[in-house]
Parts: C-alpha cells; structure tokens; sequence
C-alpha cells in the first residue's frame, strides 16, 4: 500500500513539473515566437500573390492590393489563432495540449536530413545518434567504473585506491568539452588517427553510412568514458568501503568466509541497490546533458540540435526538444525514486 | 558537525599537504587578478572584442618561449618605432630618411610586414622604401608619391607586403635570385638567400626616403612591423588578440562569477532548507515540492533559453546560476536543522517566547556556518564550469572576456584541428585548476567538518 501512495506521489509531482516546464518554457519563448509566426504570415501572403499574376492584375491601384494583402493577414492571424497573444489562456492551454500529445508542429528553419520540417521527425532522427553515442559510453562507463570501485574500495589506501581517487577528482573538474577539443588537437591533428568533425561526410542513405557513423562516434566515446569513469569508480569505491564497515561484514570475516567471498558475494550485493539507482540515472540523463559535447565534435544528435534551434532560434524546436529533454530527464528521476524506494523501506514509509 | 571550532578548522587544514598547495595556488589567482584590475589598463578588456584595436598584432602567433625548445627559431613578431632619422638637402631637393635596423636570427620568413607612418609636407613628395640585406644587396621596394596637397597637411598611410607594386618591382630584380620568384610573396623574396630558397640570417635596414622640394617635410609616428610568427608569452589568436592579456583578464572574472555564484546559492539555500526545516508540517511539505521542482527542471537547456530570451549579461546569468544552484544545499540544510530543531537550547528559546526568525539566525544558522563554508568552495567549481561551458556556446557577455569564450573563439576558428594548442591548452588548464583549488578546500573542509568521512 504504501509503495503505491509513494508512486502515486512521485508520479503527481513529476506531472506537476513537467507541466510548470512547459509553461516556462513557453512563456520565455512565447513572444519570440509569436513574432516568428506573424512574419512567416506575411511573408507566405506576399509570395502566393507575387507567384500567381492574376490575381496581381486584378488590382487597379496600390491601395487596393495593400489592402487586399492585409485582409488576407489578418485572416490568417486569426485561423491560426494569432489574433490573441501567446500569454492568453486559452493559446496557452492548446498549446499545452499539442506539446503534450507530441504535436510540435513544423519547424521554421531546421529539417531533418530526409527533408522534412516536422519537429518530431527532426527529433526522432536526432535521438537515435544521441542514444548510440552516450548510452555506449555510459554503459562503458559504468563498467569499467564498477570494476576499479570495486578494486580500491576493497584495498584501501593501496596504490589502485589512490590513483583512482585522485584522478576521480581531477578528471571530474575539467570540462568535458575541453578535453574533447585537446583530443580533436591531438587525434585529428597530431596524429591524424580520427577526423574532427564527428558528423559523417556521407549522406545517411547511402551505404555504410553506418559504419561510417560508428569510425566517427570513436573519438567523442573516448572522451566521455575518459572523463566519466573516474567519477564513477569514486562512488563505487565509497559505497563499498561503506559496506565493508558495516557490522554483518565483520561478523562475516570473524567467521573466517575468505575476503574475496566478502567482497562479491556480500559487498557488492548490499552496494548493488545504489549503483543500479544511479546507473539509471544517468543512463536516461545521458540523453540530454550533452549539448555543449555534441556541439564540440558536432556530433549529429538532440544536444546539437537544440544548439542549432538557439542559435537560430527556431522556437518549435526549442519548445520540442526541451520537452523531450525534461521527459526523459523526469523519467530518470522518477526510475531512480522507483528503485531506491524498492531497495530502500525507509524512503517510502517516510520515516 | 557543530563542535568544529575556526581554529581546529585552520590547524586541521594545514596539516594537510593539499590543502596548502590549494591555499597556494588560490593566493596566486588572487594576486593575478589584483596584478590584472592594477596593471593593465581597464581598456584592453573593454576593446577585446574591437579587431582595430589588435590590428598590430600577428594572427595566430605562437608563443615566443617556444623558440627555447627548438632549433629552429620561429621568427618573433616585432615592432619597431625608433628609426635613426637623417635629414639632408642637395641642391633644391631635401630629403629626410628614416632607417630601422631589424636583427633577423630566424629559420623561417616573417608572415608580412606592414610600414606605418604619418607624413608632414605640401606638394607631392614622393617616397621610396628599400631594404638593404646583411649580404649587402640593396632591394627598392617601392617608389610612390604621396598625394598632392597645397597646403601642409597630414597623410597617414599603411604600406603592406601584399602591395602588388612591392611585387612587380621585386619582380624587376628577379635576376639576382637563381631560383624563380614569381610565385613568393615579397617577405619570402626579401628574406630569401639568393642562390637557394632559405632564410638569410643578419642585419637588414629598411630605408624610407621621402624626397620633396621644401625643406620641411617630416615622417612622423614612424613604425615598421615585421610580421612574426611568434608574440609574447601566450600567443595570439586569428583575431589577431593577445591570449595573455585574455587570460590575465579571465582570472578576476572567473573567481567572480564562481564566488558570486556560490555564496549567492549558499545563502538562498541554507535560509530556504533552514526555514522549512524549522517550521515543519505543512510548509515544510509545500517548500520542498517546491524545492523539487527546481530541482527536476533541466538546467542547462533552461539556462540557455533564459540566456538567450532574457539577456546574457553576465549580472544576470549569476542570477540564473544562482536558480539552479541552491536546491542541493536546501535540502541538506533542511535535514540539519530538523536534527538542530530538537536540541534543548533551541526548545529552551522557543519557550522563552523569541520570534522565529531570531531563534533561526541567532541558534540554528550559525551551527550550519562550518557546513556553508564548505559548500561554497564545492560549488564555485560548478559555477565557473557552467559559465565557461555558456560561453563556450556564444552565450557569454560579449563585453567581459572570459576563460570560455576564449575557448569559444578557438572552436569557432577551429583551433584544435589546426593545431593551435596555445589557443586552446591555457584557458581549459586555468578553469581546471581554478576548479581543483575550491574542490580540494571544499573536501579538506568537509572532512574536518564531518569527521565520519575521515579515515
């Protein structure tokens, strides 16, 4: 009973934020794009006239054709609902409404490679690239991290247990993208091994793009398990030093089980619950914190997408990719919430 | 927690091998900004961004220490202003020279060379720039006449190596190289060995004459740049920039923003956590809904919108840090003050009858100081990295140069594939070492603070 009031609740404040998300995020947005829309307005009225002579002829003076083409803005306006401004209710309410049900319209500027201007195809063919690149790398991560956790967790103060400590703190203090422009200088231009730009110079449709695809992710994958496991192997290493002082353990080793029974049997079995909590966490977090990462090897997923919305400021994409951002950073959340609140009793009877 | 007095902190914290190489390297930032704010002119960072302040400048100039690694001497970008000025008159033509003697010990060509000069006269003097090589050869340059004015006046004009009448008057000396020249540009031909294509090392002088027939004619603000391929101690970048004077001024910027950032988020959370904490029940379940909202809320795509829609101001994006930074601390502090709300002497005040806000700020907080000091230096890192990676964007203040948009510049120019490392390297080196300082204070004063983490 109580796990579920527990879901039900975390489900509720989830909700709860991904609606005050939007509404933020239309909100900033809102008058940009209102202004964005009411030009393409405009310009879509002038250019039917310009491309169809017979209705220009049909004009005696000037002031008939201004006059002609406003009514027709204006008309559209208010079709499109533009007639209110974006902070009116019942705007905001549609607009809600749409974003919710994954409608997020046509983009201004971007398209997908296949050419098509629908937000959501642009996103659903981003995502996949993003999925391939930092999911990889943070399984990868996760690995090798547990590994060496576990490693110096179990010899503290050993060689193995030093190194990785220091180098969890100092790897974790220089910015991912830094260390990714150093890897571009030294494996794109020292060494000439990989290329710089992580966006394949063939077209997606063709063959082995694939494979091209996977020869450009090398590079960036590097950097990010370079940058990521350290930090890991840290937390790893502090759970099982945690564990290892705990009392059942002592009785265990008083009892004369050999240490290395200890450490994976027991150890890692109480560690098990946290790790797989935060492996969660940034499994799905991987998916969006990697804008400025992207942006530096230009590697063709959602993080370089919204840097390419921003700076050309294409408000359906923005509003679309931040939603899908938030989504799946919420879902995070909520799946670590889930499973910590399984592993752990505490956290859901609220004590 | 509680029990920690500020002298065991300090005692505690100089034991540690660490934590005074941190002390070090933070005093060292401070000195640097101090030495940034007093010595350099506040103008060269308000004209960061201006390219005709840096016009004399080389671009993408590496650093002139590199030249004490190698062999092979990378020439030195130099400007030279104090020619031997002779004057002179045969008859009815005078002549005033100007002559600027260049030491030229390199392995490789200068980039370009550029006169620049302002000239005093009437009439139409005519002006002509020649070089005289160590081997004695003398090149004519170019031979031009200023335009005509009846009037004294003043003409300032650049002459550069580009300049096609440089290339065809080279062109007509042609004979004296054993090799063909028709396809170098004129620094390649004037510092080339005649007979193979090599640099010619020693003593040039390049000779202005301006001839004219009134005796007052005058060269003034006289300078020839010899454009190298290394300048000062941190190089240039292909606007031309000393990176030095960039990364000098990024250093006051960065402890700023990540000071601000991190006392700012400090304070908003410990008074938030505390405040719920202490009150309990109902607000203390509104409060950290609320606190749970800000946490799940994206930060860095919400950064980047509020950057982009609202300003970019580098007052304001403290601000906007400041939203994402405090939630952690608040909860932190609201469980402290649940365990602090119990104690006898809080129960004791309550009874006594003192406001709230007095029992908070006068028993609770204070408890929480050793905590807050910590947190401040574990945040700053974060701070600076969150700015430098905004910057790295292009979303930063255009008008304060920081580490990140350094950086930024770099990867728009495509810095790391095109080798520029002294471009790249010197920012990244400084937000990380900025970052390990307040992270190592950070750690040293969490684990005198909470003795468990010690072992």
């Amino acid at each position: 009973m109580a796990l579920k009031r527990y879901i039900a609740t975390r489900m509720a404040t989830m909700f709860g934020v991904l609606m005050i998300t939007l509404l933020l995020t239309i909100s900033l947005v809102g008058s940009n794009m209102d202004t964005i829309l009411k030009q393409g307005v405009v310009f879509q009225v002038r250019t039917e006239i310009s491309e169809n002579p017979e209705i220009l002829q049909s004009f005696s003076s000037s002031a008939e054709y201004e006059k002609f083409v406003q009514d027709q803005i204006n008309q559209r306006t208010k079709a499109l609902g533009l007639d209110e401004p974006w902070y009116s209710p019942q705007r905001i309410g549609i607009t809600m409404y749409k974003i919710l049900i994954l409608d997020f319209g046509n983009a201004t500027f971007l398209t997908s490679d296949s050419g098509s201007s629908d937000v959501k195809d642009i996103i659903m063919e981003k995502l996949p690239k993003t999925i391939l690149l930092f999911t990889t790398a943070t399984i990868i991560i996760s690995i090798i991290g547990i590994l060496l956790g576990v490693l110096s967790g179990s010899k503290i103060g050993s060689k193995v247990d030093r190194v990785t400590s220091s180098f969890a703190v100092i790897s974790s203090s220089f910015p991912v993208w830094w260390i990714g422009m150093l890897m571009i200088f030294l494996f794109a231009f020292v060494y000439q091994v990989f290329p710089a730009r992580a966006t394949p110079d063939i077209s997606p449709n063709e063959e082995g793009y694939f494979l091209a695809l996977l020869y450009h992710m090398t590079l960036p994958l590097i950097t990010i398990v370079l940058i990521g496991f350290g930090a890991w192997a840290y937390l790893v290493r502090n759970f099982i030093v945690g564990i290892m002082q705990e009392d059942f353990i002592s009785a265990k080793r008083t009892m004369g089980v050999s240490r290395k029974k200890i450490l994976y049997r027991h150890a890692l079995k109480n560690a098990a619950p946290p790790i797989v909590t935060i492996l969660a966490l940034s499994l799905s977090g991987s998916l969006g914190g990697a804008i400025i990462t992207e942006a530096v090897f230009d590697w063709p997923g959602m993080g370089r997408l919204y840097f390419e919305a921003i700076s050309v400021m294409d408000m359906p994409v923005i509003i679309g990719a931040t939603y899908v951002l938030t989504v799946f950073f919420l879902v995070s959340i909520f799946v670590a919430d889930l499973l910590y609140g399984y592993f752990d009793p505490r956290v859901r009877t609220g004590s | 927690m509680s029990s920690v007095t500020p002298s065991e902190i300090k005692e505690e914290f100089l034991k540690s091998k660490i934590g005074i190489a941190c002390i070090i390297i933070l005093s060292i930032l401070i000195l640097v900004s101090i030495i940034a704010a007093v010595a350099i002119p506040i103008e060269t960072f308000q004209e960061w961004n201006n390219p005709n302040e840096w016009i004399l400048l080389p671009k993408t100039a590496i650093p002139v220490w590199v030249n004490y690694f190698q062999s092979e001497k990378i020439p030195e970008h130099k400007v030279l202003n104090n020619p031997t000025v002779q004057r002179d008159s045969t008859g009815e033509i005078s002549f005033v020279s100007n002559q600027f003697g260049l030491n030229y010990n390199y392995d490789d060509y200068p980039r370009d060379f550029i006169y620049d000069f302002k000239a005093n006269y009437v009439n139409s003097p005519m002006l002509q720039f020649s070089v005289i090589r160590p081997d004695g050869l003398k090149l004519e340059l170019l031979t031009t006449s200023l335009p005509y004015s009846q009037n004294e006046i003043t003409h300032a004009e650049k002459i550069f190596s580009t300049d096609n009448t440089i290339k065809k008057n080279l062109m007509l000396q042609s004979d004296i190289f054993e090799f063909p020249i028709d396809k170098m540009s004129a620094e390649d031909i004037i510092f080339s060995q005649t007979n193979q294509h090599i640099p010619l090392k020693g003593e040039y002088v390049f000779q202005i004459i301006l001839y004219g027939v009134e005796n007052q004619n005058k060269i003034i603000d006289s300078q020839l740049i010899i454009g190298g391929k290394a300048f000062g101690i941190m190089g240039t970048d292909e606007l031309r920039r000393d990176l030095a004077l960039g990364l000098l001024w990024g250093t006051p910027l960065a402890l700023f923003i990540g000071l601000a950032v991190a006392i700012g988020s400090v304070i908003i959370g410990l008074i938030y956590g505390v405040y719920a904490g202490y009150k309990g029940k109902l607000t203390d379940e509104a409060m950290m809904r609320g606190n749970d909202v800000i946490y799940a809320l994206p930060a860095l795509p919400f950064l980047i919108i509020l950057a982009v829609t609202i300003s970019n101001s580098i007052f304001v994006m403290i601000g906007f840090l400041m939203i994402f930074g405090w939630v952690g601390i608040a909860k932190v502090a609201r469980s402290m003050s649940l365990q602090i709300k119990t104690k006898g002497y809080v129960e004791a005040a309550k009874m006594m009858g003192q406001k709230n806000s007095k029992i908070i700020f006068r028993h609770i907080l204070p408890q929480l100081l050793p905590y807050a000091f910590a947190s401040i230096a574990i945040s700053v890192p974060a701070a600076i990295t969150t700015e430098a990676g905004l910057s790295f964007l292009g979303l930063g203040d255009p008008s304060f140069p920081t580490w990140g948009q350094i950086l930024h510049d770099a990867n728009t120019y495509g810095a790391a594939p095109r080798g520029l490392w002294w471009w790249i390297m010197p920012p990244g080196v400084m937000i990380a070492i900025t970052g390990l300082a307040f992270v190592f204070i950070g750690n040293a004063l969490d684990s005198i603070v909470n003795p468990k983490l010690k072992r």
